[in-house]
C-alpha cells in the first residue's frame, strides 16, 4: 500500500521533483568594444537546452554584495552572435555564443571606470537557477577597430589618387570620355551672348559643407571664366549666404583670370531666401521675367528641381543640370537638354579645366572603381559558394569588405 | 596677404579635414564633443552670414526700385512684407503661440506663408504631368522602352491596375528591385567615389578653386 501511494505521489508531483535547469556556462562581462563607453557586454556559451520557453533574465548590481536589479528578459534561444555582427579581427564572442549589450539607462545608469556585477537567472517550467556573478568595467575607446578595414581602404584610395596625380603631371595626355553636357557649356554661353540674354546659374540647395555644392561652385568658376570672355550677364541666386560669399569670390577671381575684371558685377551673386519654395518661386519669377537663354542647375536638389527646370523649359532656355541627388535625376533628365549624372558633376571641373592634377584624380577614381567591381564579382561568387557548401571559410575574406559600425 | 588668402585657409582646411575624417574612427566621447562644438561654431557663423544675405536682398531690391527695373513693384511688395512681418513679429515677441492661443505672428505665418508654400508645392503635380508627357512621347526606341516600363510600373502600383492586370505586379517588382536598384547603386557608387575624391583633393590642397580662382597646383 505504501509503495503504491509513493508512486502516485511521484506521478502527481512529478514537476515539483524535476531537475532544475542547468545554469549558463562561461559567463563573462566585458567592456563593450569600440564604443563611447557607458555600456557592458555580456557573453555566455550557448546550451543544448536553449529554447523559446526557457527564459534568461539579466540582473545587474554595483557590486556582487549589493542588491541586484533586473534589466532584461528574453528567450534563451535568442541573442546569438551571428555572421556579420562583428568582424573576425574584433570579435568579443565566438560565433554561436550568446551576446547581450547592456547600455546605460535611466533604470540602471552605467558609469565609466566603475565595476559592475552581472548575473543571469534561467527560468524554465517554474524552476529557476542563478549563474555565478561576473564583473566588468565600462570604458570609452579611442579607436573603432571594427572599422580598420575602412581606414585601410581610405588610405589606399588616397595613395592611388596621389599616384595618379603624379602620373598625370608626368604625362598630361589623359584620355577623357566625352561628356555632352559639359561640351554644351560653351554652346549655351554663346547662345546667351547672341540672344543678349542672361545666364542663370544655381548651386543647389546644399550648404558649403556639402561636397556637391563645392563641386557646383568649382564649375561656376569655369563657367564664369567663359562668361567673362563673352561679356554676357551672369546671375547666381543663392539660398545660403555662406555659399553666396564664396561664389562672389570665385566669380570675381574668374573675371580677373579672364582678363576682364572691369566686367565683374558685384550683384551677379545675390541672396534670395533659405526657404525652399520661396526660393523656387523667386527663381521661377526671374526665369519668366528675364528669360535667361541658359540655365545651369548644379549641386543637390529636392522637390524644387522639377518646379525650376519645367519653368526653365517653358521659357525655351538651354538647360544643363548636374546633380548627385539620384531621386531627382529623372526630373532633370526629362526637362533639361543635358544632365550630368552623379559622378559627372565631380568630374566637371577636371573636364572643363583640363588641369593635369584634376584629370589625374579621375584616373585614380577609375582604378578604384575597377577594384570595387572586382570585389563585387569575387564577393558574390564567394558568398554564394559559401552558402552552397555551408561553410564560413570565406567570411574571413568577405569581412574585409563589410561595413561594421 | 597671400598667406591670409591662400596658405592659412589651406592649412585650416587640411587640419580640420584630417581631424574630422579621423573623428569617424574615434568612438570616444571627446570626438563626439568636438563635432558638437564645431556644429555650434557653424551655427554662429551662419548667424553672421545671414547678415550678408539680408544686406544682399536689400541691395538688389533697392537698386531695382531706384532704377525702376522691370518688375520693380515686386521689390516694393518684398520690402512691405519684410516690414510688416518684422513689426508683427516684435509685437508678438517672436512667438507664434502664447498660452495655447495664436499670436498675430502665428496667424501671419499660418495664413500667408503656409498657403503660399502649399501652392508652390501643389504646382508640382501639374509639372509632373507635363514633364511626363514630354518624356513618354515615343519618339525613339529608348523613349518607347521608357514608356512601356512606365505604363507597367504605374499599373503594378495602383489597386485598379493590379485588379485588371495582375501580372503587372510581378514585373513591377522585378523592374524596381533588379533594374532600378542596380542602376541606382551604380550611380551611388560613382557619386561616393567622386565625393570622396573631391573631399581628398580639397583636404590635400589639390583643389583650390573654391577659395576663389587661381590655378590648381
Amino acid at each position: 500500500m505504501i509503495p503504491a501511494s509513493l508512486l502516485l505521489l511521484l506521478l502527481i508531483g512529478g514537476p515539483a521533483f524535476a531537475s532544475p535547469p542547468s545554469p549558463p556556462e562561461g559567463i563573462r562581462v566585458l567592456d563593450t568594444p569600440n564604443d563611447a563607453g557607458k555600456s557592458l557586454s555580456l557573453v555566455w556559451k550557448a546550451s543544448s537546452s536553449d529554447r523559446k520557453d526557457r527564459s534568461v533574465q539579466v540582473w545587474v548590481a554595483e557590486s556582487p554584495q549589493a542588491a541586484f536589479q533586473k534589466v532584461a528578459e528574453f528567450p534563451s534561444n535568442s541573442r546569438y552572435v551571428k555572421i556579420g555582427d562583428f568582424p573576425w579581427w574584433a570579435q568579443p564572442a565566438g560565433k554561436g555564443d550568446h551576446y547581450f549589450k547592456l547600455s546605460s539607462s535611466q533604470a540602471f545608469p552605467i558609469d565609466n571606470g566603475k565595476p559592475y556585477a552581472v548575473k543571469l537567472l534561467i527560468r524554465e517550467s517554474g524552476q529557476e537557477v542563478w549563474s555565478e556573478a561576473a564583473e566588468g568595467v565600462a570604458a570609452p575607446d579611442y579607436f573603432n577597430s571594427s572599422q580598420v578595414n575602412n581606414l585601410v581602404f581610405v588610405l589606399a584610395f588616397t595613395g592611388v589618387l596621389l599616384a595618379s596625380i603624379a602620373a598625370a603631371r608626368r604625362n598630361p595626355h589623359v584620355y577623357l570620355r566625352r561628356i555632352a553636357g559639359l561640351d554644351a557649356v560653351e554652346e549655351a554661353i554663346g547662345r546667351s551672348t547672341e540672344m543678349g540674354r542672361p545666364i542663370l546659374y544655381l548651386t543647389g540647395s546644399g550648404g558649403m559643407s556639402d561636397v556637391s555644392t563645392i563641386a557646383a561652385t568649382v564649375i561656376l568658376g569655369q563657367v564664369a571664366k567663359k562668361v567673362a570672355h563673352y561679356e554676357t550677364t551672369l546671375k547666381v541666386p543663392h539660398r545660403d549666404p555662406i555659399v553666396m560669399a564664396v561664389c562672389q569670390e570665385i566669380v570675381k577671381e574668374a573675371y580677373v583670370e579672364a582678363g576682364r575684371p572691369d566686367a565683374f558685377k558685384e550683384d551677379a551673386n545675390f541672396f534670395i531666401t533659405d526657404d525652399q519654395f520661396s526660393y523656387t518661386a523667386a527663381v521661377d519669377g526671374i526665369m519668366l521675367r528675364e528669360k535667361p537663354a541658359a540655365n545651369f542647375f548644379m549641386g543637390s536638389y529636392f522637390a524644387e528641381s522639377l518646379l525650376l527646370t519645367e519653368t526653365g523649359a517653358g521659357t525655351g532656355a538651354i538647360q544643363i543640370a548636374g546633380t548627385d541627388s539620384d531621386h531627382q535625376l529623372p526630373f532633370f533628365v526629362t526637362t533639361c537638354d543635358y544632365t550630368l549624372i552623379g559622378e559627372e558633376l565631380y568630374a566637371a571641373s577636371a573636364y572643363l579645366s583640363r588641369e593635369p592634377v584634376l584629370v589625374g584624380t579621375l584616373r585614380g577614381q577609375d582604378f578604384s572603381k575597377a577594384f570595387i567591381m572586382g570585389v563585387l564579382v569575387v564577393g558574390t561568387v564567394l558568398a554564394t559558394t559559401g552558402v552552397m557548401l555551408q561553410t564560413d571559410a570565406f567570411n574571413y575574406l568577405l569581412d574585409l569588405f563589410r561595413d561594421f559600425k | 596677404m597671400i598667406f591670409l588668402k591662400r596658405q592659412l585657409p589651406l592649412a585650416i582646411t587640411f587640419v580640420m579635414g584630417v581631424a574630422f575624417a579621423l573623428q569617424y574612427y574615434i568612438p570616444h566621447p571627446v570626438s563626439e564633443e568636438a563635432i558638437t562644438k564645431v556644429s555650434d561654431w557653424m551655427k554662429i557663423i551662419s548667424g553672421f552670414a545671414l547678415v550678408l544675405g539680408i544686406a544682399s536682398v536689400f541691395h538688389v531690391h533697392a537698386v531695382k526700385i531706384r532704377r525702376q527695373a522691370p518688375g520693380w513693384g515686386y521689390s516694393g511688395v518684398l520690402f512691405a512684407a519684410i516690414v510688416v512681418t518684422m513689426v508683427v513679429g516684435f509685437w508678438s515677441g517672436g512667438e507664434s503661440k502664447v498660452d495655447g492661443g495664436q499670436t498675430s505672428f502665428g496667424w501671419l505665418y499660418d495664413y500667408t506663408m503656409v498657403p503660399l508654400q502649399g501652392t508652390m508645392f501643389s504646382i508640382l503635380a501639374f509639372f509632373i504631368a507635363s514633364a511626363a508627357y514630354r518624356a513618354f512621347r515615343a519618339r525613339s526606341r529608348e523613349a518607347s522602352v521608357l514608356l512601356a516600363a512606365a505604363v507597367v510600373v504605374m499599373m503594378g502600383r495602383v489597386p485598379l491596375g493590379q485588379f485588371l492586370l495582375p501580372w503587372t505586379w510581378d514585373i513591377t517588382q522585378w523592374l524596381m528591385n533588379v533594374l532600378n536598384s542596380a542602376v541606382r547603386r551604380a550611380i551611388l557608387i560613382g557619386v561616393s567615389m567622386g565625393s570622396v575624391a573631391l573631399s581628398l583633393k580639397i583636404i590635400l590642397g589639390k583643389e583650390r578653386s573654391y577659395l576663389g580662382g587661381g590655378k590648381d597646383q
